[in-house]
């Protein structure tokens, strides 16, 4: 989940016979699972609850380019660049989705970088973990888009049109990220040298624990979570989330032949789920606190990206108004 | 040095011949012929399209939703306009 | 088994040594431009940089997989990308320049693309059917790669005092590789007249009349003739093509054999 602990501003849940007529208006078209669209009438706290996650989910999509550049110049074979590149792409595009609907809810792109930029808007802690063999490709697809499309899946029912449109969107480009990683983790595991095979248990042991915070803390920690899920922003809690992913994701890792590191992991005949250990919720905080192992170079890094791009976005506003006043002098002439 | 992010264009993609250009989000862009190129870029990676139209979101004029009732709910009356109105005996009802 | 390359030499024949070249172009220029991603200088510029990657390496692959077919000593297409040192590497120098800032990399994407895109046109014909197709193929991508950094250089020669005075200086520093895009060695000479190669001394006229009304509309000066760099096309690089080849190569040469 690329959006975590997104805060509602609200201290705890409205009552019905407390809300306003046109509050109560507004819950009876959620209640009725009908779409809110940018020119209705909606709570501000929900406006900007969707703005935090909208946008928060859109940096997530263009600072998760970073891990996976790391690798792109380095990709083993062109099949292999041409698939990662594609998917990286696809990254990018999906951040600009996800601005549009933000910018649907009267907030600017350029304000909305301008927070990340500037540390006030968070991303996933997931990309803060650096990527440091090649079966890190493997793994962020497989688990960490995993996760993602777990959530998106569900989002894709999500209360806000544009959002909801987007996620639609995405979830249908998405489909093959995961397989992708996968395939490069079996690959490796099935025709793969010994040394590829320690590279892939190694990514996993890396990856695994962060991938499950993905989906951010525990239910019963998060005011926030049951406003965004009375509200339908959310369709699902953290917790409930984290299980399917987890219930699906096993029987993938028997089949690569790998471990996860987690001794606690066992399946539960009575639940019907799997059983797994207690996430390490100091990292989880740290990593979200700015102190994770990459956030300053992700952040530096993008920083430096726009700062140096603003004499070509300068160049090419300039352009155009020059081009704009030279057909305008044209028309008034003949 | 500015600060303010490229206009805003709303993108129209008409995914196959014989069918209407249909909305599918927006682009920043200084100018039409680069809306229609980023939109190239970012709405047509998966051959989704024959045709881009781009228009300036400014541009773009939008019914209230505080009129929606008194704009659209006088036809919801109107049942005689749909065909199901009116009932014919069943060796002609593929009319 | 088939024995394990280490490393791939210029042995080619004529025919592929042109093959080569033209996959070369698409593989090198197609790296420089992976090293844009997370760098670009707005959203759009990244998606679009990434998409003429794309292009590119598919192109690259096509070209490698001819070369494959009518050698089998080279084994597959990634054994050629990934075990040439850089004196086996075939691509213009103009293809391995360092991306510097943004308008060093469109002034290099424009005046290849319009190169790349007559050459193209030309082998469109070619009496070879395979090196036709692939040609046939590559040039719709090229057309709009070549539309794509053409109005850059526009935008960027004609928006500001200080993009105009960014691309004159880029124009200018790229000029010395642009006269070896046209010199034909007596390789391509002899395949020119089997009607195989592309005729470049009627595609140097087209460029040169093409870009000079693009600098003019962008209110650039084209640059007064000076010496000029060549030797790529027989493996005489510039120093940043080893620097890049070896981050290229590295994954794929620490694990001979491996299966990826």
């Amino acid at each position: 989940m690329y959006a975590q602990m997104v805060d509602t501003g609200v201290k705890s849940l409205k009552h019905r016979s407390e809300m306003s007529a046109d509050e109560q208006a507004f819950m009876a078209r959620i209640d009725n699972e009908s779409k809110i669209e940018p020119q209705d009438w909606m709570p501000d706290a929900y406006r900007k609850t969707l703005v935090r996650q909208i946008s928060q989910h859109a940096h997530s999509e263009i600072i998760g380019m970073q891990p996976e550049g790391n690798w792109l110049t380095r990709a083993p074979t062109i099949k292999r660049k041409l698939q990662l590149a594609a998917k990286i792409q696809d990254e990018c595009g999906h951040g600009q989705y996800l601005y549009s609907a933000a910018e649907t809810l009267g907030v600017g792109r350029d304000q909305l970088l301008d927070q990340l930029h500037t540390g006030k808007a968070k991303y996933s802690s997931i990309f803060n973990y650096p990527t440091l063999n090649w079966a890190d490709m493997g793994a962020v697809g497989w688990l960490v888009d995993g996760a993602a499309i777990v959530n998106q899946v569900v989002l894709q029912r999500t209360s806000y049109g544009p959002y909801s449109r987007a996620m639609i969107r995405i979830c249908k480009e998405e489909s093959f990220h995961q397989r992708q990683g996968y395939e490069i983790l079996l690959t490796m595991m099935q025709k793969g040298t010994p040394a590829q095979k320690d590279m892939v248990q190694d990514a996993i042991n890396r990856f695994w624990w962060p991938s499950l915070m993905m989906f951010g803390p525990n239910d019963d920690a998060s005011t926030n979570s049951a406003q965004s899920l009375a509200w339908k922003i959310k369709r699902k809690s953290n917790d409930e989330l984290r299980q399917m992913f987890i219930d699906q994701t096993v029987p993938q890792l028997e089949v690569l032949g790998c471990t996860a590191p987690d001794p606690d992991l066992q399946w539960n005949p009575e639940t019907g789920h799997y059983d797994f250990g207690e996430i390490d919720w100091s990292e989880f905080f740290n990593v979200i606190k700015g102190n994770g192992p990459c956030n300053k170079q992700r952040l530096e890094k993008k920083v430096k990206a726009h700062e140096n791009g603003t004499w070509v976005r300068d160049a090419a506003q300039a352009y155009a108004t020059k081009q704009q006043a030279g057909a305008a002098t044209k028309k008034e002439a003949s | 040095m500015s600060t303010a992010d490229w206009p805003l264009f709303e993108v129209f993609i008409r995914s196959r011949h014989g069918l209407s250009h249909k909305h599918v989000g927006s682009v920043h862009a200084v100018d039409a012929t680069s809306a229609l190129e980023n939109a190239r870029e970012l709405y047509t990676r998966r051959n989704e399209g024959t045709s881009i139209w781009v228009v300036p979101s400014n541009a773009i004029s939008a019914s209230a939703p505080e009129q929606k009732d008194a704009l659209f709910s006088s036809p919801v009356e109107k049942i005689y306009r749909h065909p199901s109105f009116y009932k014919l005996p069943a060796e002609v009802d593929k009319m | 088994m088939t024995q394990l390359l280490t490393s791939i030499n210029n042995d080619h024949d004529a025919l592929n040594t042109y093959i080569l070249r033209m996959a070369d172009n698409g593989l090198i220029l197609g790296q420089r431009l992976c090293e844009w991603c997370a760098n670009a200088p707005v959203l759009e510029e990244e998606t679009a940089l990434m998409n003429t990657s794309l292009d590119l390496f598919g192109q690259a692959r096509n070209w490698l997989n001819y070369a494959v077919d009518r050698d089998q000593r080279l084994q597959d297409c990634d054994a050629i990308a990934m075990l040439r040192d850089e004196r086996s590497y075939l691509n213009l120098l103009i293809c391995e320049q360092d991306n510097g800032h943004f308008a060093d990399t469109m002034a290099r994407h424009y005046l290849f693309d319009v190169w790349h895109r007559l050459t193209l046109e030309e082998l469109c014909h070619s009496h070879d059917e395979t090196i036709a197709a692939i040609a046939a193929k590559s040039v719709l991508e090229v057309r709009y790669h070549e539309q794509r950094s053409r109005n850059w250089v526009l935008r960027l020669g004609d928006g500001t005092q200080l993009s105009h005075e960014r691309m004159q200086t880029a124009i200018n520093n790229i000029w010395p590789y642009v006269a070896e895009m046209f010199d034909q060695d007596q390789l391509e000479m002899e395949l020119m007249a089997q009607g195989i190669a592309a005729d470049q001394t009627i595609i140097a006229k087209q460029w040169h009349d093409l870009v000079a009304q693009t600098l003019i509309e962008a209110t650039l000066k084209t640059p007064p003739e000076s010496y000029n760099q060549m030797g790529g096309k027989q493996g005489l690089h510039t120093e940043s093509l080893g620097i890049m080849l070896a981050e290229m190569q590295s994954l794929y040469r620490a694990h001979p054999g491996a299966t990826w």
